[in-house]
């Protein structure tokens, strides 16, 4: 099997949004870099399952869990940005600063 | 129970009815006070008519029972369980029948109402009549409750409860803080003594799991182990106790003190009832010093030896009439307590029996004069036998009675005392206890002389007080004047007997001596003692200086020069006298000045700044500064760390990959 | 009255709760049906206490049977039950707690401090009640627990919201803070440190006793394990330490009391009545229902400690008393020394000790709540606490100078009066402590604990004469000052008819303790240990 070459993606999709989370300033930007980390965890997932091949399929089970909530993160995130971009004219989370002590 | 004593064969009954209902001697007076509270402002004594007539029913009872007692003796007790505490512990209230109480009762209630009676017509007109005769009626009931206690519990209860009358009478007028200080000063002491108490009746108590008068007794005289194992210091602890409210030296500071009290108060409480409580005490627990703790006795002894002639002596200094008699007071305190520790007990409670008469009689004496001159000092005085006849006599009636004159009172009982310090062998202190008697005759000289004779130097015109006040002056005086024929020794008046025979009514026998006839040696010394006393102090208070002088020019010329050499001896004697006791006197009273009283301010000074220092350093910034300082601590660790808080999403997401990778790193090495 | 068998005191606990609820349907400006109604809540529930006393089977009571006993389960996966029950020891103090609370109603009727708002106020002093009495009946680890700490809330908000104003420069740290700040959140950390102890001493307890599934938080149970020996060693002395650092913060002992004065200074009066008059006692009452029973033999080793702490904390309290100048300070460090007295009594592990702690504690809540009561009406009038420029109280309000100097006199254990049995008795058993006790230092104990009395006489005299007597300070002239008012007199007759009661007739308290004191003792430390008092003559 390719099991390396899936993990090599994986991780490589994984790094691509662990760097668009943490160096981009517009949110829906990081939002989107938090869906690619998320299906690089699908990959994976996917990938050993079809190594593994268990009984009941816990990792086809976890993918599909996954992105269904991953959808509903989505949904509400950008709902919050919406709303944020309403009342501030501005998506940047720099300043984004009211949650502080 | 009924004991039969030497020489004595007593059988008593129960008392009857009498003695089953003798306990509303105890509560009549606290009925009386609530009834003063609530409706005694309306009455034109403004209440005191409530305590008068609460303690004329009571001295119905005191009275028949006193009277029974006489012709058959009454032994009877009455207890209700108040508290049951495990261990077998119980707590009782109740009351106590037997001669010695019987004889409290009749004392109390007797000299009570008298000075009650007084007490409407020299209070008229005060500003605060209710609260003196509520307070009054506290200390009436409270007494009684003492008198009448069957254990050691009660005794205590009456015994703070008549601290606290006192306490509220000395600050009567309590505008003027000095008075509340003097009655600040007598609680105080009296706590510190009551400290004794407490723990001398908890070790007695505990040793033979009771504290009932009779069981203890009959303890002690069966030879208890377990009670004998701590007699010795439980019997110390009680006589510090009874130190304190019987003011004996060098606890007795509090007394003269509470003559800021009006004088009824200092009559009935601070001279004729009261303090003779640590008396009555050491009466109670008699059999306890005579069986188990003989050991203590001499240093009662010596303490009542001092007391006795020291502080008797100090009474020649004082200007203020009542200072004179509570030093007197303080003296003849002092002959009880030497004469019940040494082992008469008959003739030190004669002597409390026969002394509640004189000296009551001689306060009301003293308050009457106050009442007509509006000043407590002597020097303000003089001349008022003329404008005063009344209390002039009974006054000197009172005097003779308390200098031991015969066959006044006082004589009967002072020479109990000294036959039995003879008779037990404490021979020095007997003549110590002589040499007081001289002491007492001559101060009294002194203060009769300088109130009622040579002339009046006070302002206004001094008039014999009204009859309600007169008249209790002689219903005291005539028991001061005969009552100490009821026990000349040796003489038992048939069909009621003699005072001996009265107090031998009790629980255990108790192998006390009394005399069974006058020793007339003894007798002789202390009358003598007495007279020599009188003589010299008129000698030298006598007469006014110039009248004399006047008088002598018409002297015969050739008795002159005797008389005129007797006068030199007079001077002589006023010489030494003077140059000896006077600074004697002096020096006892600056000791008690600064040296006694001054450990006790010292003491309280300490404390206070004892207190100053736990809670200035230790509390406030020892303590509180600890617990501040772990708060500060707290506080600034929460300072710190908030700063990480910096409401930045993406820091913390950093913050969040650096610590999964660092955990990553863990694993690879690890695993 | 059967129903009274099972229901009688979850009534008695959750009707102010009950009330409380009620109260908050009530709009805020209805006051009158406010006080009303709180003072029907508080009366039921003093009312059905009073059932109470007339249906407990006083005679031949044994320790750990409980009467008026709800066992249901509560919480099944830790096995913890919603049971109560009440006994000889707990009836007094739950009788107590539910009189002060009517008084306390009372004496609110027309006595409210800045800002105002009876309905917030009323609501916070009914929780409080059902906070209280739940814990004297509380016979679940964990029911024991929370209503221990339902208590802390209401308080922290009497205090922190009515509380004193005053500006107070607190050591160490910079700015000013007003008191009643700083002292309720003292109050609250202080309580809530122990309490995390005793949490612990809980869960430890609850490992210990038995294997998954038999483990348990009932007391009842506990008791008997512990009567058994299941609680020894390294194990029963932590858990011991930990539960008596819990207890001990409450009642509160040498050196934890810090929190004590500032709170009750600051407290609004009503606040400190309460404080001074129950929430102490749940310190106290804790050791003797928990600690003793279910750790006896490490009780018996930690009594030593208990004694000497007690000991400091009667000599030190008097001391700082006498360096006050502040009124209700004074009368609150007081309560360090009487509170010393009832942990006195039950460092003797006696049956004596703990019957003297018993009616300390009742004597104690009567007359130092009453002593709130009168000192908060007096700087109500007089607007100041500062004894030096007080005096003469007696000519400016006659009738509350009274009351005040009799309940002095009372607070000073003036026998005859109900304080003094407690320290009388106290004295009693630290003479004859339980055997095996160092007999040497319960016996010194006893000796200053006995000239404790005598500085408490003198700081009680010294804040008499300084506040009651002498003449009235000159600022006072043209003030025109009413005495008591029927609502106050209401509050305060029945404190001073009860205090007079159980002076004279202590077996009002004993009759109810006595049996099941005795009978703790002998069950925890054996029948040698009752006879030791009553072997002689």
């Amino acid at each position: 099997m390719l099991l390396s070459q899936f993990l090599i993606v994986s991780s490589a999709l994984f790094s691509i949004g662990v760097y668009g989370l943490l160096v981009r300033r517009n949110i829906v930007l990081i939002l989107l870099s938090v869906e690619l980390m998320l299906n690089a965890v699908n990959i994976n997932l996917i990938a050993f399952e079809s190594v593994i091949r268990s009984a009941d399929a816990t990792g086809q089970v976890f993918a599909i869990f996954i992105i269904a909530v991953a959808a509903a993160e989505v949904g509400i995130g950008l709902a919050i940005v919406l709303m944020i971009f309403r009342n501030r004219r501005s998506a940047n989370v720099d300043e984004l600063n009211l949650m502080r002590w | 129970m009924l004991a039969a004593e030497e020489g004595h064969s007593i059988t008593a009954g129960d008392g009857g009815w009498c003695a089953d209902t003798a306990g509303i001697m105890l509560v009549l007076p606290f009925v009386a006070f609530l009834l003063i509270l609530f409706f005694g402002k309306k009455l034109k004594y403004q209440g005191g008519e409530f305590a008068v007539g609460a303690l004329a029913i009571g001295l119905v009872w005191a009275t028949v029972l006193f009277v029974m007692n006489m012709t058959g003796g009454v032994l009877d007790q009455t207890t209700f369980e108040v508290a049951r505490i495990g261990s077998g512990i119980t707590f009782e209230l109740g009351w106590m029948v037997d001669g010695l109480s019987i004889m409290m009762y009749f004392l109390v209630n007797f000299v009570g109402l008298v000075v009650f009676i007084y007490a409407l017509g020299y209070m008229e007109g005060d500003i605060r009549v209710n609260s003196f005769f509520a307070s009054f009626s506290i200390f009436a009931g409270a007494m009684l409750v003492l008198v009448g206690a069957p254990n050691l519990i009660q005794m205590i209860i009456g015994w703070e409860g008549v601290g606290l009358a006192s306490y509220l009478l000395i600050g009567h007028y309590w505008e003027d803080l000095d008075n509340v200080e003097a009655g600040n000063k007598a609680f105080m002491t009296n706590k510190v003594a009551d400290v004794g108490l407490i723990l001398g009746a908890i070790l007695v108590g505990v040793a033979i799991g009771n504290f009932d008068f009779a069981a203890l007794s009959e303890a002690s005289v069966s030879q208890n182990a377990e009670l004998g194992a701590v007699a010795f210091v439980g019997g110390l602890l009680l006589f510090f106790g009874a130190m304190g409210k019987s003011a004996q030296f060098p606890l007795h500071i509090w007394l003269p003190d509470a003559m800021a009290g009006p004088t009824p108060v200092s009559a009935l409480m601070h001279a004729a009832t009261m303090v003779t409580a640590g008396i009555y005490l050491m009466a109670r627990m008699f059999p306890l010093f005579e069986n188990l703790a003989q050991d203590a006795r001499v240093y009662m002894v010596a303490i009542g030896t001092i007391t006795l002639f020291a502080i008797g002596l100090l009474a020649l200094v004082a200007d203020d009439i009542k200072k004179v008699l509570a030093y007197s007071t303080v003296s003849q305190l002092g002959y009880m307590m030497t004469a019940v520790a040494a082992g008469g007990y008959t003739a030190g409670l004669f002597h409390l029996f026969t002394h509640a008469f004189f000296k009551a009689l001689l306060f009301l004496g003293a308050g009457s004069v106050i009442h007509a001159v509006h000043s407590n000092n002597m020097s303000d005085m003089g001349g008022l036998r003329k404008y005063m006849p009344t209390t002039y006599w009974t006054f000197v009636a009172g005097s003779l009675a308390l200098a031991g004159i015969f066959p006044l009172a006082g004589f009967w009982s002072k020479d109990e005392i000294l036959a039995t310090l003879g008779y037990e062998g404490y021979i020095a202190v007997m003549w110590i206890a002589i040499a007081g008697a001289f002491v007492t005759a001559f101060y009294m000289t002194r203060a009769v002389a300088l109130t009622f004779f040579g002339e009046y130097k006070g302002h206004g015109e001094p008039h014999e007080s009204p009859k309600i006040m007169t008249r209790p002056l002689i219903a005291l005086a005539i028991p001061a004047i005969f009552v100490g024929l009821v026990n000349i020794p040796g003489v038992s008046i048939p069909g009621i007997g003699n005072f001996t025979e009265w107090l031998a009514v009790r629980v255990v026998e108790m192998g006390d001596h009394h005399a069974e006839a006058i020793d007339f040696g003894i007798a002789a010394a202390g009358l003598g003692a007495a007279l020599l006393g009188f003589a010299l102090g008129w000698m030298i208070w006598g007469e006014d200086k110039k009248t004399q002088k006047e008088r002598d020019t018409f002297e015969i010329p050739v008795l002159y020069p005797l008389l005129r050499r007797k006068y030199y001896l007079d001077d002589a004697a006023l010489g030494i006298v003077g140059a000896t006791t006077g600074p004697l006197a002096r020096s006892v009273d600056w000791i008690n000045t600064y040296v006694i009283d001054g450990i006790v301010n010292a003491a309280a000074a300490l404390t206070r700044g004892l207190g100053g220092f736990v809670y200035g350093i230790l509390d406030q910034k020892g303590l509180e500064g600890f617990f501040s300082g772990l708060s500060v601590v707290v506080d600034g660790a929460g300072a710190g760390l908030r700063k990480l808080q910096t409401g930045r999403v993406q820091q913390y997401a950093a913050y969040f990959v650096v610590g999964a990778i660092g955990l990553a790193v863990v694993f690879v090495i690890l695993i | 009255m059967e129903w009274f068998d099972s229901w009688g005191l979850t009534l008695i606990v959750f009707l102010p709760l009950a009330g409380a609820l009620l109260l908050g349907l009530v709009p805020r400006d209805r006051e009158d049906i406010l006080k009303r109604g709180a003072l029907l809540a508080t009366l039921a529930a003093f009312g059905l206490s009073l059932v109470l006393i007339g249906l407990f089977e006083y005679s031949g009571a044994t320790y750990n049977t409980y009467q008026f006993e709800v066992n249901e389960s509560w919480i099944g996966a830790i096995n913890a039950n919603y049971h109560l029950g009440v006994d000889g020891i707990s009836l007094p103090l739950l009788v107590l707690s539910t009189f002060v609370m009517v008084l306390a109603v009372i004496y609110s009727w027309n006595h409210w401090e800045e800002p105002y708002n009876p309905k917030a106020f009323l609501i916070l002093m009914l929780i409080l009640a059902t906070g209280m009495n739940g814990t004297f009946v509380a016979l679940d680890l964990v029911l024991f627990f929370v209503f221990f700490e339902i208590v802390l809330l209401p308080m922290y908000f009497l205090i922190g919201v009515w509380g004193d104003r005053t500006p107070r420069k607190i050591p160490g740290f910079a700015k000013v803070i007003e008191t009643r700040l700083y002292a309720s959140i003292k109050f609250f950390l202080f309580t809530l440190f122990g309490s995390a102890f005793m949490l612990l001493g809980f869960l430890a307890l609850y490992y210990r006793s038995g294997d998954f599934g038999e483990r348990t938080f009932d007391i009842v149970r506990l008791t008997e394990l512990g009567a058994m020996g299941s609680f020894t060693g390294t194990f029963a002395f932590l858990v011991f330490g930990a539960m008596f650092l819990g207890f001990a913060v409450k009642v509160p002992m040498w050196p934890l009391h810090t929190w004590l004065p500032d709170a009750h200074t600051a407290a609004p009066t009503v606040g400190s009545v309460l404080l001074a008059a129950i929430l102490l006692k749940l310190g106290s009452y804790a050791f003797i229902r928990i600690s003793i029973p279910i750790l006896p033999e490490e009780a018996a080793n930690w009594a030593p400690a208990i004694a000497v702490l007690a000991v400091i904390g009667i000599i030190y309290g008097s001391l700082a008393c006498l360096a006050q100048t502040d009124m209700k300070r004074l009368i609150a460090f007081s309560s360090v020394g009487h509170m010393g007295f009832v942990m006195l009594g039950i460092a003797t592990m006696t049956d004596v000790g703990i019957n003297a702690a018993i009616i300390g504690m009742v004597a104690h809540g009567l007359i130092t709540g009453l002593l709130f009561f009168l000192a908060g009406s007096m700087s109500h009038r007089y607007h100041t606490r500062e004894m030096d420029r007080l005096g003469g109280n007696m000519k400016l309000m006659p009738v509350m100078g009274g009351i005040f100097a009799f309940t002095a006199m009372a607070s000073l254990g003036l026998p005859g009066l109900a304080g003094f049995w407690g320290e009388f008795m106290a004295l009693v058993g630290s003479y004859n402590p339980l055997d095996g006790l160092p007999l040497g230092l319960f016996r010194s104990s006893m000796v200053l604990g006995a000239i404790g009395t005598v500085l408490t006489a003198g700081y009680m005299l010294y804040m008499l004469q300084k506040v009651n007597l002498g003449e009235p300070k000159a600022e006072w002239d043209g003030h025109e000052f009413h005495d008591a008012d029927r609502w106050e007199m209401t509050a305060w007759v029945p404190m001073i008819i009860l205090i007079v009661v159980i002076g004279v007739y202590p077996n009002l308290i004993f009759d109810s303790t006595t049996d099941t004191v005795v009978s703790l003792i002998d069950t925890v430390f054996g029948s040698d240990a009752i006879a030791s008092i009553s072997s002689g003559g």
